[in-house]
């Protein structure tokens, strides 16, 4: 007996009943197609959030006030916030190995410019800013630390904004109105196009941080307090000391005792990264998990009309053997209908997993991530269903009696 | 020589032993043709289907030339009914899904013969037993003796040192029947060894050889015993 033949006999059977074989393999297919498209999903949101936080700048620590005390409320109020410059100061002085310290202060503006009208992000910051974020200028040039200080109203535009107020001319030298305030443009950030979250960075207007706070967000951050202390650490070597001995540093300033809680935050990015992806991880797991049941549940399909089949065929079968066949080819016969069977809707399943992938990132702006063992693994795992499920009808098939079979009507 | 010593075949059927076959003698040289007869359950069957490998004896010898069948495997009778045994059934047996070329393929695929020569070999056989122009044709589309015919030349397939014929003209009218029975005479007088169970004494009386069943046991032995 050659493989081939029991290849055509596998064939032939499924190919008999054309209705009933799709139906069998539609459970694969649809747990197949779960599997892709979860796991898709799960990795192309990991890639998203992954670009997203590496897209803040690389060796960074971001300090805020803590969780707990700047609830949207208390925020909102302006009360409570914990950060000071005078703390980003400190940092910058005392804090060994440390490239650039930015503290930051933000709102939401609406901008004009000669009758044209845009809103946006408006950030108070230093020079240091542009380092901490890797951020660069394009056009034009960053205010440095002695305009900051004196509080004149010059500011740095993202491409964004400047095409919408400007259009194609050179922004650099005109003035803008933010709220009420004017400010005069000095420079243009290189673009840096969408970030992971889908927020557009270029969409940002940049302004010395005492002139912002007094001008633009005042009525919200008192005095010398800020809402982000931007860290970046010399090299990667030197991030969790850095962060170590920025948090005893704050500690100390803010005379919190041994104990107690901080009343701020400080997360470097490596950190954030590894909780995220540990949470991708587990949503994908799970996900995975959901679908693979659902292939168990075609594997139990396909196991239902093997057995039926091998009861339709018993006399086939009884001549079969009678005719020469003998029991392992019986049972290989029937293994690999199964096999077939289950291996169509994976392929199947596949495809539409793949498709159904590209859709949804297409619907969602997400990126594509088709995880490459997903061809592999699921065209492995329909095999593997198949030959379990079909194992026991198979089975069933090879031990049946010759004569009782060819008895059977 | 095929020669049967002492065969038994008996069945538990709760309390009570059924004894199919009480204790069977029988031999036979190459080219013999016998035919079988006897009343309903009186064993025939039982010993067409341990003579075809089907069924293993209780107690007794099985003696196929030299080989002692009687001691053979599941694999080892798989492969002696597919080289040794042409089988013919009172219900033909063939597989509907299949076309008459691939019903008398079907033991030349499990002997391993190539596509290409099993194809011009059931072509040959088809034409032997006058089916050459119905070779696409499924069993649905045929008559019962054509059938028949069909899975006639589907026992011939492997060449086989034994045709077995469990009341082969069972299902037939009486002149396809007789068709039937030519076609087996034919087959004889070509060398092949024949045995055929009937119920019908003008077919019986055609063979050189005639064996009687009753409970179980050989109760007459006519004819040519050489
Ligand atoms: N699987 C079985 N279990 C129990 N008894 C059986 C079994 N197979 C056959 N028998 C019994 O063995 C006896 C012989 O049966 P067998 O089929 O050989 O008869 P037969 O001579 O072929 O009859 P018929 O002419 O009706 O075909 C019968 O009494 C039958 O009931
Ligand atoms: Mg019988």
């Amino acid at each position: 007996m050659k493989s081939k033949d029991l290849i055509r006999f596998a064939a032939s059977a499924i190919a008999a009943h054309p209705m009933r074989s799709a139906l069998t393999s539609l459970g694969v297919v649809i747990g197949v197609a779960a599997v892709v498209m979860m796991t898709s999903i799960g990795l192309g949101a990991q890639q998203r959030v992954m670009s997203a936080i590496s897209g803040l700048g690389s060796n960074l620590i971001i300090v805020s006030p803590a969780a707990s005390r700047s609830g949207f409320a208390a925020q909102a109020a302006g009360s409570d916030i914990s950060i000071t410059g005078a703390d980003a100061e400190a940092i910058a002085k005392q804090v060994e190995g440390v490239a650039a310290v930015a503290p930051t202060v933000r709102g939401q503006a609406q901008l004009a410019s000669e009758g044209t009208n845009w809103n946006s992000r408006i950030e108070g910051v230093t020079p240091d800013y542009l380092v901490a974020r890797d951020l660069t200028i394009g056009q034009g040039r960053m205010f440095d630390e002695r305009e900051a200080r004196q509080g004149r109203t010059v500011a740095v535009i993202g491409t964004t904004v400047a095409r919408e107020l400007f259009g194609d001319a050179d922004p650099v030298g005109k003035r803008i109105r933010v709220g009420s305030s004017p400010f005069q443009v000095v420079g243009v950030l290189t673009s840096k196009g969408q970030s992971g979250f889908g927020q557009d960075q270029d969409d940002i207007v940049l302004g010395p941080l005492p002139a912002v706070r007094s001008r633009v967000v005042g009525r919200r951050v008192k005095g010398d307090t800020v809402q982000t202390i931007y860290i970046k650490a010399a090299s990667e070597d030197d991030l969790s000391r850095v962060q170590e001995d920025a948090t005893t540093l704050l500690r100390e300033r803010h005379r919190i005792r041994e104990g107690e809680d901080d009343d701020f935050q400080a997360q470097n990015m490596a950190s954030i990264l590894q909780a995220s992806q540990a949470a991708t991880a587990t949503f994908t797991i799970l996900l995975a998990a959901v679908a693979a049941v659902s292939l168990v549940v075609g594997g139990v399909g396909i196991m239902n009309i093997m057995l039926v089949a091998v009861t339709e065929r018993t006399r086939e079968i009884g001549l079969r053997m009678a005719v020469g066949a003998k029991r392992s080819d019986i049972l290989i016969q029937f293994a690999l209908e199964s096999v077939a069977l289950s291996l169509a809707g994976g392929i199947l399943g596949l495809l539409i997993g793949i498709g159904g992938a590209l859709l949804i990132a297409q619907l969602g702006s997400w990126p594509m991530a088709i995880p490459s063992w997903a061809a592999p693994l699921s065209l492995g795992f329909s095999m593997a269903v198949g030959l379990v499920f079909g194992a026991y009808p198979s089975w069933q098939a090879s031990r049946l009696d010759p004569i009782e079979a060819l008895r059977r009507e | 020589m095929i020669e049967v010593r002492d065969l038994k075949k008996t069945y538990q059927m709760g309390d009570e032993t059924v004894a199919a076959l009480a204790g069977v003698s029988l031999s036979f040289p190459r080219g013999s043709y016998l035919a079988i007869t006897g009343p309903s359950g009186s064993g025939k069957s039982t010993l067409m289907n341990i003579l075809g490998g089907l069924d293993r004896p209780t107690s007794g010898q099985y003696l196929f030339e030299d080989e002692d069948v009687s001691h053979l495997d599941d694999d080892g009778l798989a492969h002696f009914r597919n080289q040794r045994i042409g089988f013919v059934f009172q219900s033909f047996q063939l597989l509907p899904r299949y076309s008459a070329l691939q019903n008398v393929e079907l033991p030349m695929v499990y002997a391993g013969i190539e596509v290409k020569e099993r194809r011009e070999r059931a072509a040959e056989m088809l034409a032997k037993v006058g089916l050459a122009d119905r070779r696409h044709h499924r069993p649905t589309q045929m008559s019962g003796g054509q059938q028949q015919r069909v899975a006639i030349a589907r026992s011939l397939a492997n060449h086989p040192d034994l045709l077995l014929a469990d009341e082969p003209t069972g299902a037939l009218d009486s002149s396809t029947g007789k068709d039937v029975m030519a076609l087996f005479e034919q087959l004889n007088s070509d060398g092949l060894t024949v045995i055929l169970v009937t119920h019908d004494a003008n077919v019986a009386a055609r063979a050189r050889r005639r064996v009687g069943f009753r409970d179980g046991l050989i109760v007459s032995d006519e004819g040519a015993k050489s």
